[in-house]
């Protein structure tokens, strides 16, 4: 008899729907997997709220859950703490580099309170991944996803997405 | 068992025979989590209030949507769809909510027993029963309107959320975490917009001051509690909206000033319509247009 795969590193090879360079795990919305008198329990945490990737990620799971063996699979939703951009590895940022897609800088704190007003001109910044000049501009703050924006290089001209701070 | 595609996979996970083509049919938002009523708080009162909520952000998701295809600019257009998007994700949560603790009522009894509770709630209510405030039901105006309620409604939410973290109940308190970071950018990017508009031309900035002086009469019944809210106020779930008031107005004076806009006075508070189901022609037409092909065809599927 075969040992039996174990359901984390099954889990840990499905990739994001919409960033498929990306694995669910490297993203930090797999939160947890574990064996539970034999059904396989796999937390999983929206990127954002409307994320419409959620019920394709959700399949996918189960999908190559049930085709390494294990029949009983529950994916929970868990909406606490909120994911953030933070959560996204070292080896993620480097594979979305890699796709032309520039990695999040750091998260903006979300501390207790009144959360302050940024008017001025987007400080968000991210070197361009294709030729890296750190000479580059937004030019959309909404993307094809929830969660890019879209920049152009001032340097190559050419215009690339940004995974979003939050 | 293996599915060949991915949307083999959605159907049998979820019992086969298609799904409903106008709501999600598939994906329980709340799946797995802890649904239990805090301690003293009065199931009928929070389900209200999670309506309340999500009524205001499903309401605002349908009105952004309404720029599809004819924004300005492709990029505004893009950025109306993400913020209707993340409102509607909002929305679904907390009518999801609402269900749970029982509020369906009417809503459930003239929609299909398929119906997920949100789709029920969302497409099955008739408009008394929705509890919006006029600010988010009101007509998008021009662009320049749009951009300043979304910047008043963005701001509003913005500041209950953010003492939302705390309440005692789990699900809000999650909700409002999540949405915390969707509405301060969703914020930052009207108040940058208003900015734009009014200290730009003279017909900019005419049209931003118009739709200032359209958006601001709603903001009179945003900020008395119903007794709803009072009681789970008191109670540690709900936020009072009497405390989000000055902050509100600061923000949005802020914003204003800047932008080289006249800051109409702040209206007198007055008890809210909206809340308790008193909506003007407006909402109306707009729930006619959510919910009409879901009425003439429950349960269709796909």
């Amino acid at each position: 008899m075969t040992p039996a795969p174990d359901p984390r590193e099954v889990a840990g090879t499905v990739v994001d729907p919409e960033l498929p360079v990306l694995t669910l795990a490297e993203l930090g919305v797999l939160r947890d997997v574990r064996l539970h008198d034999g059904t396989v329990v796999v937390d999983l945490t929206p990127t954002y709220t409307g994320c419409p990737a959620m019920g394709v990620m959700r399949a996918d799971l189960l999908n190559a859950l049930h085709a390494a063996g294990f029949d009983d699979v529950e994916v929970r939703t868990v909406l606490s703490p909120a994911w953030t951009s933070d959560w996204i590895s070292a080896e993620g940022r480097r594979k979305l580099a890699e796709a032309g897609i520039a990695p999040p800088g750091p998260a903006p704190d979300r501390a207790p309170g009144p959360v302050p007003l940024r008017l001025g001109p987007s400080r968000r910044t991210a070197p361009c991944p294709l030729c890296g000049s750190p000479d580059t501009e937004e030019v959309s703050e909404f993307g094809a996803t929830a969660c890019t924006a879209l920049r152009r290089c001032r340097s190559c001209r050419e215009p690339f997405e940004h995974v979003k701070e939050i | 068992m293996h599915e060949e595609t991915v949307y083999d996979a959605l159907d049998t996970t979820h019992g086969g025979g298609g799904q409903w083509a106008f709501g999600t049919g598939f994906d329980d938002p709340l799946a797995g989590v802890e649904l239990t009523v805090p301690d003293g708080v009065d199931p009928a009162d929070l389900g209200a209030y999670c309506l309340m909520l999500g009524d205001d952000a499903l309401v605002l998701a349908q009105r952004l949507t309404e720029w599809i295809t004819a924004a300005p600019e492709l990029e505004e257009e893009v950025a109306f769809g993400n913020t209707a998007l993340d409102l509607l994700g909002q929305a679904r949560l907390l009518l999801t909510r609402a269900g749970s603790v029982g509020v369906l009522g009417r809503s459930r009894s003239t929609a299909t027993d398929s119906i997920p509770d949100e789709d029920a709630l969302a497409c099955f209510r008739d408009p008394d029963e929705f509890r919006c405030t006029g600010l988010v039901a009101a007509g998008n105006g021009d662009f320049a309107q749009t951009m300043v309620r979304l910047l008043a409604a963005s701001t509003v939410r913005l500041a209950v959320f953010a003492r939302l973290r705390a309440s005692r109940d789990p699900v809000l308190a999650a909700v409002a975490a999540k949405g915390v970071h969707e509405l301060a950018y969703h914020r930052d990017h009207a108040a940058r917009w208003v900015l734009r508009l009014g200290d730009g031309t003279p017909e900019s900035h005419r049209r931003a001051q118009a739709g200032v002086d359209a958006v601001w009469p709603h903001l009179a019944d945003l900020f008395t509690a119903t007794d709803v809210e009072a009681r789970l106020a008191a109670a540690g779930v709900a936020v009072d909206p009497a405390g989000v008031g000055d902050e509100v107005h600061d923000v949005l004076t802020t914003v204003l000033t800047r932008a080289t806009l006249r800051v109409p006075g702040r209206p007198a508070d007055v008890v809210p319509r909206g809340r308790t189901g008193g909506h003007g022609p407006e909402l109306s037409a707009l729930l006619t247009t959510l919910q009409g092909l879901a009425r003439r065809h429950p349960a269709a599927t796909w």
